[in-house]
Protein backbone atom coordinates (compact mmCIF):
# COMPACT_ATOMS: atom_id res chain seq x y z
CA UNK A 1 0.00 0.00 0.00
CA UNK A 2 1.27 3.45 -0.88
CA UNK A 3 1.37 5.65 2.22
CA UNK A 4 0.42 8.88 0.51
CA UNK A 5 -0.26 9.54 -3.13
CA UNK A 6 -1.35 12.53 -5.19
CA UNK A 7 -2.64 11.62 -8.63
CA UNK A 8 -2.94 14.13 -11.48
CA UNK A 9 -4.27 16.98 -9.36
CA UNK A 10 -5.26 20.23 -11.01
CA UNK A 11 -6.48 23.45 -9.42
CA UNK A 12 -7.74 26.31 -11.54
CA UNK A 13 -8.52 29.76 -10.19
CA UNK A 14 -10.63 31.10 -13.04
CA UNK A 15 -8.41 30.79 -16.11
CA UNK A 16 -5.18 30.37 -14.14
CA UNK A 17 -4.00 26.84 -13.35
CA UNK A 18 -2.18 27.19 -10.02
CA UNK A 19 -1.50 23.45 -9.98
CA UNK A 20 -1.75 21.40 -13.13
CA UNK A 21 -1.65 17.65 -13.48
CA UNK A 22 0.72 17.14 -10.56
CA UNK A 23 1.45 13.64 -9.22
CA UNK A 24 3.78 12.42 -6.46
CA UNK A 25 4.10 9.67 -3.87
CA UNK A 26 5.36 9.88 -0.31
CA UNK A 27 6.68 6.85 1.54
CA UNK A 28 6.11 6.24 5.22
CA UNK A 29 8.84 7.66 7.45
CA UNK A 30 10.53 9.95 4.93
CA UNK A 31 10.95 13.69 4.80
CA UNK A 32 9.62 14.78 1.44
CA UNK A 33 10.48 18.29 0.30
CA UNK A 34 8.63 20.45 -2.20
CA UNK A 35 10.55 23.35 -3.73
CA UNK A 36 9.77 25.89 -6.39
CA UNK A 37 10.09 29.60 -7.13
CA UNK A 38 7.58 32.11 -5.73
CA UNK A 39 4.06 31.49 -6.93
CA UNK A 40 4.84 28.02 -8.26
CA UNK A 41 1.95 26.49 -6.32
CA UNK A 42 3.60 24.92 -3.26
CA UNK A 43 1.18 26.27 -0.69
CA UNK A 44 -1.73 25.58 -3.02
CA UNK A 45 -0.73 21.90 -2.98
CA UNK A 46 -0.96 21.95 0.84
CA UNK A 47 -4.30 23.71 0.71
CA UNK A 48 -5.59 21.11 -1.72
CA UNK A 49 -4.42 18.19 0.42
CA UNK A 50 -5.92 19.70 3.58
CA UNK A 51 -9.13 20.44 1.68
CA UNK A 52 -9.06 24.21 2.19
CA UNK A 53 -9.69 24.43 -1.56
CA UNK A 54 -11.65 21.89 -3.58
CA UNK A 55 -9.74 20.18 -6.39
CA UNK A 56 -10.62 21.01 -9.98
CA UNK A 57 -9.64 17.46 -10.93
CA UNK A 58 -7.48 14.60 -9.70
CA UNK A 59 -7.34 12.27 -6.73
CA UNK A 60 -5.52 12.14 -3.40
CA UNK A 61 -4.99 8.91 -1.42
CA UNK A 62 -3.80 8.46 2.16
CA UNK A 63 -3.16 4.95 3.47
CA UNK A 64 -5.21 3.56 0.62
CA UNK A 65 -8.23 5.75 1.31
CA UNK A 66 -9.36 8.50 -1.00
CA UNK A 67 -9.31 11.79 0.95
CA UNK A 68 -10.20 14.45 -1.60
CA UNK A 69 -13.91 13.96 -1.04
CA UNK A 70 -14.09 14.22 2.78
CA UNK A 71 -14.82 17.50 4.65
CA UNK A 72 -11.81 19.63 5.67
CA UNK A 73 -11.97 18.86 9.40
CA UNK A 74 -11.91 15.09 8.73
CA UNK A 75 -8.46 15.33 7.13
CA UNK A 76 -6.89 16.01 10.50
CA UNK A 77 -8.89 13.24 12.13
CA UNK A 78 -7.56 10.79 9.52
CA UNK A 79 -4.02 11.69 10.54
CA UNK A 80 -2.79 14.56 8.38
CA UNK A 81 -1.70 17.64 10.28
CA UNK A 82 -0.50 20.93 8.85
CA UNK A 83 1.04 24.26 9.73
CA UNK A 84 0.50 27.56 7.97
CA UNK A 85 3.07 29.67 6.17
CA UNK A 86 1.48 32.79 7.64
CA UNK A 87 1.21 31.47 11.18
CA UNK A 88 -2.27 31.30 12.65
CA UNK A 89 -1.85 31.13 16.43
CA UNK A 90 -5.03 31.18 18.51
CA UNK A 91 -4.03 34.64 19.68
CA UNK A 92 -5.90 35.17 22.90
CA UNK A 93 -5.16 31.68 24.19
CA UNK A 94 -2.06 30.66 26.10
CA UNK A 95 0.50 28.30 24.60
CA UNK A 96 -0.83 25.33 26.52
CA UNK A 97 -4.42 26.17 25.55
CA UNK A 98 -3.38 26.30 21.90
CA UNK A 99 -1.83 22.86 22.13
CA UNK A 100 -4.75 21.49 24.15
CA UNK A 101 -7.11 22.63 21.38
CA UNK A 102 -5.17 20.24 19.16
CA UNK A 103 -5.03 17.45 21.75
CA UNK A 104 -8.81 17.45 22.18
CA UNK A 105 -9.12 15.74 18.81
CA UNK A 106 -8.17 12.39 20.39
CA UNK A 107 -9.71 12.83 23.85
CA UNK A 108 -12.55 14.64 25.58
CA UNK A 109 -10.93 14.60 29.01
CA UNK A 110 -9.43 17.88 30.23
CA UNK A 111 -6.79 16.04 32.25
CA UNK A 112 -5.60 13.86 29.37
CA UNK A 113 -5.55 16.82 26.95
CA UNK A 114 -3.49 18.87 29.42
CA UNK A 115 -1.09 16.01 30.01
CA UNK A 116 -0.61 15.44 26.28
CA UNK A 117 -0.15 19.17 25.70
CA UNK A 118 2.53 19.38 28.40
CA UNK A 119 4.43 16.49 26.82
CA UNK A 120 4.30 18.09 23.34
CA UNK A 121 5.28 21.51 24.67
CA UNK A 122 8.36 20.01 26.27
CA UNK A 123 9.17 18.09 23.09
CA UNK A 124 9.06 21.35 21.12
CA UNK A 125 11.09 23.23 23.71
CA UNK A 126 8.34 25.67 24.61
CA UNK A 127 8.06 24.82 28.32
CA UNK A 128 9.29 28.27 29.38
CA UNK A 129 6.33 29.84 27.60
CA UNK A 130 3.58 27.41 28.66
CA UNK A 131 1.29 30.06 30.11
CA UNK A 132 2.21 32.95 27.82
CA UNK A 133 -0.50 34.30 25.54
CA UNK A 134 0.14 33.28 21.93
CA UNK A 135 -0.23 36.80 20.55
CA UNK A 136 2.80 38.01 22.52
CA UNK A 137 5.20 35.38 21.19
CA UNK A 138 7.94 36.27 18.68
CA UNK A 139 7.84 34.64 15.24
CA UNK A 140 10.25 31.71 15.87
CA UNK A 141 8.20 30.62 18.87
CA UNK A 142 4.93 31.08 17.02
CA UNK A 143 6.23 28.77 14.30
CA UNK A 144 7.14 26.24 16.97
CA UNK A 145 3.72 26.62 18.57
CA UNK A 146 2.16 25.97 15.19
CA UNK A 147 4.09 22.69 14.97
CA UNK A 148 3.26 21.77 18.58
CA UNK A 149 -0.45 22.31 17.98
CA UNK A 150 -0.40 20.13 14.88
CA UNK A 151 1.61 17.43 16.70
CA UNK A 152 -0.98 17.33 19.48
CA UNK A 153 -3.52 15.98 17.00
CA UNK A 154 -1.26 12.89 16.66
CA UNK A 155 -0.76 13.00 12.89
CA UNK A 156 0.84 10.22 10.86
CA UNK A 157 1.70 12.76 8.17
CA UNK A 158 2.68 16.33 8.95
CA UNK A 159 2.79 19.08 6.34
CA UNK A 160 5.12 21.95 7.25
CA UNK A 161 4.73 25.18 5.29
CA UNK A 162 7.83 27.41 5.42
CA UNK A 163 8.78 26.60 8.98
CA UNK A 164 12.18 28.28 8.64
CA UNK A 165 11.11 31.41 6.77
CA UNK A 166 11.93 34.54 8.73
CA UNK A 167 14.23 32.73 11.14
CA UNK A 168 17.90 33.58 11.67
CA UNK A 169 20.49 30.80 11.03
CA UNK A 170 20.58 29.68 14.66
CA UNK A 171 16.79 29.51 14.93
CA UNK A 172 16.67 27.65 11.61
CA UNK A 173 19.09 25.09 12.97
CA UNK A 174 16.87 24.52 15.99
CA UNK A 175 13.86 24.18 13.70
CA UNK A 176 15.70 21.60 11.57
CA UNK A 177 16.64 19.69 14.69
CA UNK A 178 12.97 19.72 15.75
CA UNK A 179 11.84 18.45 12.33
CA UNK A 180 14.35 15.56 12.53
CA UNK A 181 13.12 14.64 16.00
CA UNK A 182 9.53 14.69 14.74
CA UNK A 183 10.53 12.23 12.02
CA UNK A 184 12.19 10.06 14.69
CA UNK A 185 8.80 9.85 16.41
CA UNK A 186 7.65 7.99 13.33
CA UNK A 187 5.83 10.87 11.66
CA UNK A 188 6.16 11.27 7.91
CA UNK A 189 6.81 14.85 6.83
CA UNK A 190 6.09 16.86 3.71
CA UNK A 191 7.93 20.15 3.88
CA UNK A 192 7.78 23.28 1.76
CA UNK A 193 10.70 25.61 2.21
CA UNK A 194 12.48 28.42 0.42
CA UNK A 195 15.85 28.08 2.05
CA UNK A 196 17.78 25.62 -0.12
CA UNK A 197 20.35 24.85 2.57
CA UNK A 198 17.56 23.62 4.81
CA UNK A 199 15.90 21.59 2.12
CA UNK A 200 19.08 19.96 0.87
CA UNK A 201 20.06 19.07 4.42
CA UNK A 202 16.95 17.36 5.69
CA UNK A 203 14.93 16.06 2.75
CA UNK A 204 15.16 12.42 1.73
CA UNK A 205 13.58 13.23 -1.61
CA UNK A 206 12.61 16.50 -3.24
CA UNK A 207 9.93 17.45 -5.73
CA UNK A 208 10.64 20.61 -7.71
CA UNK A 209 7.68 22.39 -9.25
CA UNK A 210 7.21 25.47 -11.39
CA UNK A 211 3.97 26.97 -12.69
CA UNK A 212 2.13 24.21 -10.85
CA UNK A 213 3.78 21.34 -12.72
CA UNK A 214 6.55 18.93 -11.81
CA UNK A 215 9.96 19.74 -13.23
CA UNK A 216 11.97 17.12 -11.35
CA UNK A 217 11.83 14.60 -8.51
CA UNK A 218 14.75 12.90 -6.83
CA UNK A 219 17.45 12.95 -4.18
CA UNK A 220 18.60 16.43 -3.05
CA UNK A 221 21.88 16.32 -4.99
CA UNK A 222 20.09 15.24 -8.18
CA UNK A 223 17.69 18.13 -7.82
CA UNK A 224 20.46 20.66 -7.14
CA UNK A 225 22.17 19.75 -10.40
CA UNK A 226 19.06 19.32 -12.50
CA UNK A 227 19.17 21.76 -15.46
CA UNK A 228 15.41 22.44 -15.37
CA UNK A 229 15.56 23.38 -11.70
CA UNK A 230 18.50 25.71 -12.24
CA UNK A 231 16.64 27.27 -15.17
CA UNK A 232 13.53 27.82 -13.08
CA UNK A 233 15.49 29.54 -10.33
CA UNK A 234 18.28 31.33 -12.13
CA UNK A 235 17.10 31.66 -15.73
CA UNK A 236 18.23 30.19 -19.06
CA UNK A 237 21.73 31.70 -18.93
CA UNK A 238 22.82 29.43 -16.08
CA UNK A 239 21.26 26.16 -17.19
CA UNK B 1 -8.20 28.91 42.12
CA UNK B 2 -11.23 26.71 41.74
CA UNK B 3 -12.15 26.72 45.43
CA UNK B 4 -11.81 30.51 45.37
CA UNK B 5 -14.34 30.68 42.55
CA UNK B 6 -16.72 28.40 44.42
CA UNK B 7 -16.48 30.56 47.54
CA UNK B 8 -17.15 33.75 45.59
CA UNK B 9 -20.11 32.15 43.85
CA UNK B 10 -21.49 30.88 47.16
CA UNK B 11 -21.25 34.38 48.64
CA UNK B 12 -23.03 35.78 45.58
CA UNK B 13 -25.83 33.21 45.87
CA UNK B 14 -26.32 33.81 49.60
CA UNK B 15 -26.42 37.59 49.20
CA UNK B 16 -28.78 37.56 46.23
CA UNK B 17 -31.03 34.96 47.87
CA UNK B 18 -31.23 37.04 51.04
CA UNK B 19 -31.78 40.39 49.31
CA UNK B 20 -35.62 40.30 49.34
CA UNK B 21 -35.47 40.06 53.14
CA UNK B 22 -34.01 43.57 53.19
CA UNK B 23 -35.37 45.11 50.02
CA UNK B 24 -39.13 45.13 50.30
CA UNK B 25 -40.10 48.00 48.01
CA UNK B 26 -41.67 46.69 44.77
CA UNK B 27 -39.84 49.31 42.70
CA UNK B 28 -36.37 48.20 43.77
CA UNK B 29 -37.36 44.55 43.39
CA UNK B 30 -38.66 45.32 39.91
CA UNK B 31 -35.30 46.71 38.92
CA UNK B 32 -33.46 43.71 40.30
CA UNK B 33 -35.79 41.40 38.39
CA UNK B 34 -34.99 43.27 35.17
CA UNK B 35 -31.29 42.99 35.98
CA UNK B 36 -31.65 39.20 36.31
CA UNK B 37 -33.54 38.95 33.04
CA UNK B 38 -30.96 41.02 31.17
CA UNK B 39 -28.16 39.07 32.79
CA UNK B 40 -29.71 35.86 31.44
CA UNK B 41 -29.99 37.29 27.91
CA UNK B 42 -26.47 38.68 28.13
CA UNK B 43 -24.97 35.42 29.39
CA UNK B 44 -26.77 33.50 26.66
CA UNK B 45 -25.56 35.92 23.97
CA UNK B 46 -22.05 35.80 25.41
CA UNK B 47 -21.76 32.06 24.82
CA UNK B 48 -22.25 32.52 21.08
CA UNK B 49 -20.93 36.06 20.60
CA UNK B 50 -18.24 36.19 23.27
CA UNK B 51 -16.75 32.71 23.40
CA UNK B 52 -17.48 31.41 19.91
CA UNK B 53 -16.98 34.87 18.39
CA UNK B 54 -20.16 34.71 16.30
CA UNK B 55 -21.57 38.18 16.88
CA UNK B 56 -25.34 37.94 16.55
CA UNK B 57 -27.41 41.05 15.91
CA UNK B 58 -30.62 39.03 15.96
CA UNK B 59 -31.05 37.62 19.44
CA UNK B 60 -34.38 39.41 19.70
CA UNK B 61 -35.68 36.61 17.44
CA UNK B 62 -35.12 34.03 20.17
CA UNK B 63 -36.34 36.37 22.91
CA UNK B 64 -39.51 37.07 20.96
CA UNK B 65 -40.09 33.42 20.13
CA UNK B 66 -39.87 32.51 23.81
CA UNK B 67 -42.14 35.39 24.75
CA UNK B 68 -44.74 34.57 22.12
CA UNK B 69 -44.71 30.86 22.94
CA UNK B 70 -45.69 31.80 26.48
CA UNK B 71 -48.26 34.25 25.15
CA UNK B 72 -49.80 31.63 22.87
CA UNK B 73 -50.33 29.30 25.83
CA UNK B 74 -53.11 31.49 27.14
CA UNK B 75 -54.10 33.18 23.87
CA UNK B 76 -54.66 30.01 21.84
CA UNK B 77 -54.87 27.16 24.30
CA UNK B 78 -56.19 28.83 27.41
CA UNK B 79 -53.59 27.26 29.65
CA UNK B 80 -51.23 28.99 32.04
CA UNK B 81 -48.46 31.02 30.33
CA UNK B 82 -46.07 29.46 32.83
CA UNK B 83 -45.99 26.45 30.54
CA UNK B 84 -44.24 28.83 28.19
CA UNK B 85 -41.26 28.81 30.54
CA UNK B 86 -40.85 25.17 29.55
CA UNK B 87 -41.93 25.31 25.89
CA UNK B 88 -40.64 28.79 24.96
CA UNK B 89 -36.96 27.91 25.24
CA UNK B 90 -37.56 24.63 23.39
CA UNK B 91 -39.31 26.43 20.50
CA UNK B 92 -36.52 29.01 20.33
CA UNK B 93 -33.91 26.24 20.31
CA UNK B 94 -35.62 24.23 17.57
CA UNK B 95 -36.03 27.28 15.35
CA UNK B 96 -32.38 28.24 15.95
CA UNK B 97 -31.21 25.04 14.22
CA UNK B 98 -32.15 26.00 10.63
CA UNK B 99 -31.12 29.60 11.38
CA UNK B 100 -27.69 28.38 12.45
CA UNK B 101 -27.25 26.02 9.54
CA UNK B 102 -27.97 28.86 7.12
CA UNK B 103 -26.12 31.72 8.83
CA UNK B 104 -23.00 29.81 9.94
CA UNK B 105 -21.99 29.55 6.29
CA UNK B 106 -21.16 33.22 6.63
CA UNK B 107 -18.27 34.69 8.57
CA UNK B 108 -17.76 37.84 10.64
CA UNK B 109 -19.78 40.88 9.60
CA UNK B 110 -21.78 38.84 7.06
CA UNK B 111 -22.98 36.53 9.81
CA UNK B 112 -23.90 39.55 11.97
CA UNK B 113 -25.90 41.09 9.11
CA UNK B 114 -27.70 37.84 8.31
CA UNK B 115 -28.74 37.53 11.96
CA UNK B 116 -29.88 41.14 11.98
CA UNK B 117 -32.06 40.49 8.97
CA UNK B 118 -33.49 37.36 10.57
CA UNK B 119 -34.48 39.23 13.71
CA UNK B 120 -36.31 41.78 11.59
CA UNK B 121 -37.99 39.04 9.54
CA UNK B 122 -39.47 37.58 12.71
CA UNK B 123 -40.71 40.98 13.86
CA UNK B 124 -42.46 41.62 10.55
CA UNK B 125 -43.87 38.10 10.47
CA UNK B 126 -45.38 38.46 13.92
CA UNK B 127 -46.86 41.86 13.10
CA UNK B 128 -48.47 40.63 9.90
CA UNK B 129 -49.72 37.17 10.86
CA UNK B 130 -52.58 38.81 12.70
CA UNK B 131 -54.82 35.73 12.87
CA UNK B 132 -52.15 33.83 14.81
CA UNK B 133 -50.33 36.53 16.74
CA UNK B 134 -52.98 39.24 17.15
CA UNK B 135 -50.59 41.53 15.24
CA UNK B 136 -49.51 44.84 16.66
CA UNK B 137 -52.33 44.74 19.21
CA UNK B 138 -50.20 42.23 21.08
CA UNK B 139 -51.16 39.75 23.75
CA UNK B 140 -52.29 40.78 27.18
CA UNK B 141 -52.35 38.25 29.98
CA UNK B 142 -53.76 38.37 33.50
CA UNK B 143 -50.90 37.29 35.73
CA UNK B 144 -51.95 34.80 38.40
CA UNK B 145 -49.09 35.80 40.66
CA UNK B 146 -48.34 39.42 41.43
CA UNK B 147 -45.79 39.09 44.22
CA UNK B 148 -42.49 40.64 43.11
CA UNK B 149 -40.56 38.40 45.48
CA UNK B 150 -41.78 35.36 43.58
CA UNK B 151 -40.56 36.76 40.25
CA UNK B 152 -37.30 37.75 41.90
CA UNK B 153 -36.58 34.16 42.87
CA UNK B 154 -37.65 32.80 39.48
CA UNK B 155 -35.31 35.31 37.86
CA UNK B 156 -32.49 34.38 40.21
CA UNK B 157 -32.97 30.66 39.53
CA UNK B 158 -32.90 31.35 35.79
CA UNK B 159 -29.71 33.38 36.10
CA UNK B 160 -27.92 30.78 38.20
CA UNK B 161 -28.93 28.00 35.83
CA UNK B 162 -27.76 29.99 32.80
CA UNK B 163 -24.44 30.92 34.36
CA UNK B 164 -23.84 27.36 35.58
CA UNK B 165 -24.57 25.73 32.22
CA UNK B 166 -22.52 28.32 30.36
CA UNK B 167 -19.64 27.84 32.81
CA UNK B 168 -19.71 24.07 32.35
CA UNK B 169 -19.75 24.40 28.56
CA UNK B 170 -16.93 26.92 28.49
CA UNK B 171 -14.69 24.89 30.80
CA UNK B 172 -14.88 21.75 28.70
CA UNK B 173 -13.61 20.54 25.34
CA UNK B 174 -16.50 22.43 23.69
CA UNK B 175 -15.33 25.67 25.27
CA UNK B 176 -11.79 25.23 23.97
CA UNK B 177 -13.15 24.49 20.52
CA UNK B 178 -15.44 27.55 20.57
CA UNK B 179 -12.59 29.88 21.51
CA UNK B 180 -10.38 28.26 18.84
CA UNK B 181 -13.05 28.98 16.25
CA UNK B 182 -13.28 32.58 17.46
CA UNK B 183 -9.53 33.09 17.28
CA UNK B 184 -8.99 31.52 13.86
CA UNK B 185 -11.50 29.46 11.98
CA UNK B 186 -8.98 28.09 9.46
CA UNK B 187 -6.58 27.03 12.18
CA UNK B 188 -9.51 25.40 13.99
CA UNK B 189 -10.41 23.44 10.86
CA UNK B 190 -6.79 22.34 10.48
CA UNK B 191 -6.99 20.90 14.01
CA UNK B 192 -9.92 18.74 12.99
CA UNK B 193 -12.63 20.89 14.56
CA UNK B 194 -15.97 20.66 12.70
CA UNK B 195 -16.61 24.39 12.94
CA UNK B 196 -20.26 24.50 11.90
CA UNK B 197 -21.21 21.77 14.37
CA UNK B 198 -19.50 23.52 17.28
CA UNK B 199 -20.96 26.90 16.40
CA UNK B 200 -24.33 25.19 16.49
CA UNK B 201 -23.47 23.72 19.90
CA UNK B 202 -22.98 27.31 21.09
CA UNK B 203 -26.11 28.61 19.39
CA UNK B 204 -28.50 25.99 20.84
CA UNK B 205 -28.01 26.82 24.54
CA UNK B 206 -27.75 30.50 23.62
CA UNK B 207 -31.16 30.42 21.92
CA UNK B 208 -32.56 28.26 24.73
CA UNK B 209 -31.75 30.70 27.52
CA UNK B 210 -32.69 33.75 25.46
CA UNK B 211 -36.07 32.06 24.84
CA UNK B 212 -36.34 31.35 28.56
CA UNK B 213 -35.83 35.03 29.32
CA UNK B 214 -38.48 35.87 26.72
CA UNK B 215 -41.03 33.52 28.30
CA UNK B 216 -40.23 35.01 31.69
CA UNK B 217 -40.80 38.48 30.27
CA UNK B 218 -44.31 37.55 29.10
CA UNK B 219 -45.20 36.17 32.51
CA UNK B 220 -43.73 39.08 34.39
CA UNK B 221 -44.71 42.09 32.31
CA UNK B 222 -48.01 40.48 31.17
CA UNK B 223 -48.10 42.30 27.84
CA UNK B 224 -46.17 41.63 24.65
CA UNK B 225 -46.34 42.91 21.11
CA UNK B 226 -43.90 42.29 18.23
CA UNK B 227 -42.40 45.79 18.45
CA UNK B 228 -41.37 45.16 22.02
CA UNK B 229 -40.10 41.60 22.05
CA UNK B 230 -38.56 41.52 18.57
CA UNK B 231 -37.05 44.98 18.93
CA UNK B 232 -33.76 45.51 17.14
CA UNK B 233 -32.31 48.42 19.12
CA UNK B 234 -33.80 47.68 22.53
CA UNK B 235 -33.00 43.97 22.56
CA UNK B 236 -30.71 42.71 19.80
CA UNK B 237 -28.27 45.62 19.92
CA UNK B 238 -28.74 46.38 23.61
CA UNK B 239 -27.65 42.90 24.64
CA UNK B 240 -24.38 43.37 22.73
CA UNK B 241 -23.74 46.67 24.50
CA UNK B 242 -24.57 45.14 27.88
CA UNK B 243 -22.09 42.31 27.35
CA UNK B 244 -19.38 44.64 25.99
CA UNK B 245 -19.77 46.88 29.01
CA UNK B 246 -19.52 44.04 31.50
CA UNK B 247 -16.91 41.96 29.72
CA UNK B 248 -17.03 39.80 26.61
CA UNK B 249 -16.16 36.13 27.18
CA UNK B 250 -16.22 36.36 30.98
CA UNK B 251 -18.50 34.41 33.31
CA UNK B 252 -19.97 37.34 35.23
CA UNK B 253 -19.40 40.13 32.70
CA UNK B 254 -22.97 40.07 31.31
CA UNK B 255 -24.41 40.22 34.83
CA UNK B 256 -22.29 43.23 35.73
CA UNK B 257 -23.24 44.84 32.43
CA UNK B 258 -26.94 44.23 33.08
CA UNK B 259 -26.68 45.73 36.54
CA UNK B 260 -25.09 48.93 35.21
CA UNK B 261 -27.47 49.15 32.25
CA UNK B 262 -30.65 48.87 34.32
CA UNK B 263 -29.58 51.13 37.18
CA UNK B 264 -28.01 53.76 34.95
CA UNK B 265 -31.18 53.75 32.86
CA UNK B 266 -33.31 54.34 35.96
CA UNK B 267 -31.10 57.11 37.29
CA UNK B 268 -31.10 59.08 34.07
CA UNK B 269 -34.67 58.35 33.03
CA UNK B 270 -35.97 60.81 35.60
CA UNK B 271 -33.62 63.61 34.55
CA UNK B 272 -33.03 63.01 30.84
CA UNK B 273 -36.25 61.38 29.70
CA UNK B 274 -35.82 59.19 26.67
CA UNK B 275 -32.27 60.50 26.18
CA UNK B 276 -31.16 58.25 29.05
CA UNK B 277 -29.91 55.66 26.58
CA UNK B 278 -27.49 58.31 25.34
CA UNK B 279 -25.62 58.22 28.64
CA UNK B 280 -25.36 54.46 28.38
CA UNK B 281 -24.10 54.78 24.81
CA UNK B 282 -21.40 57.25 25.83
CA UNK B 283 -20.39 54.94 28.67
CA UNK B 284 -20.09 51.99 26.29
CA UNK B 285 -17.90 54.12 23.98
CA UNK B 286 -15.63 55.04 26.89
CA UNK B 287 -15.41 51.41 28.00
CA UNK B 288 -14.49 50.25 24.50
CA UNK B 289 -11.78 52.92 24.32
CA UNK B 290 -10.23 52.47 27.75
CA UNK B 291 -11.24 48.97 28.91
CA UNK B 292 -11.65 47.06 25.63
CA UNK B 293 -12.33 43.79 27.45
CA UNK B 294 -15.12 45.28 29.56
CA UNK B 295 -15.22 45.82 33.29
CA UNK B 296 -14.88 42.19 34.37
CA UNK B 297 -12.42 41.45 31.56
CA UNK B 298 -10.08 44.22 32.72
CA UNK B 299 -10.36 43.63 36.47
CA UNK B 300 -6.60 43.10 36.69
CA UNK B 301 -5.96 46.42 34.97
CA UNK B 302 -8.47 48.20 37.21
CA UNK B 303 -6.89 46.64 40.30
CA UNK B 304 -3.43 47.63 39.12
CA UNK B 305 -4.49 51.24 38.55
CA UNK B 306 -6.10 51.41 41.98
CA UNK B 307 -3.10 49.92 43.81
CA UNK B 308 -0.66 52.09 41.89
CA UNK B 309 -2.53 55.17 43.01
CA UNK B 310 -2.36 54.02 46.62
CA UNK B 311 1.34 53.27 46.32
CA UNK B 312 2.14 56.68 44.93
CA UNK B 313 0.07 58.28 47.69
CA UNK B 314 1.89 56.43 50.44
CA UNK B 315 5.19 57.16 48.69
CA UNK B 316 4.40 60.85 48.79
CA UNK B 317 3.73 60.71 52.52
Amino acid sequence: MIFFEVKNITKKFGGLAAVSNLSFKVEEGEIFGIIGPNGSGKTTVFNLISRFFPLTSGEIYFKGKRIDTVPAHKICEMGIGRTFQVVKPLRRMSVIENVMAGAFLRTSSMGKARHKAEEIIEFCGLERYTHREAKGLPIPLRKRLEIARALATEPALLMLDETCAGLNPKESEQAIDLIRRIRDRGITIIIVEHIMKVMMGISDRILAINFGSEIATGKPEEIANHPEVIKAYLGDAYA
Amino acid sequence: MKTKNIIYTAIFVVITAALPLFIKAPYQLHMLILVMMWAVIGTAWNLLGGYAGQVSFGHAAFFGLGAYTAGFMIFHFGISPWWGMLLGPIVATIISIPIGLICFRLRGPYFALAMLALGEIFRLLFINMVSITNGAKGILIMPAITSKVFYYYVGLAMLLLTVLITYLIVHSKIGYYLVSIREDQDAATSLGIPTTLYKLLALLPSAFFTGLAGAFYTNYVAFIDPHIVFNLSNISVMVILVVMLGGVATTWGPTVGALIYIFLGEIFRTTLGSANVLVFGVLVCLIIMFLPNGIVGELDLIKRICTRKKESLSGGV
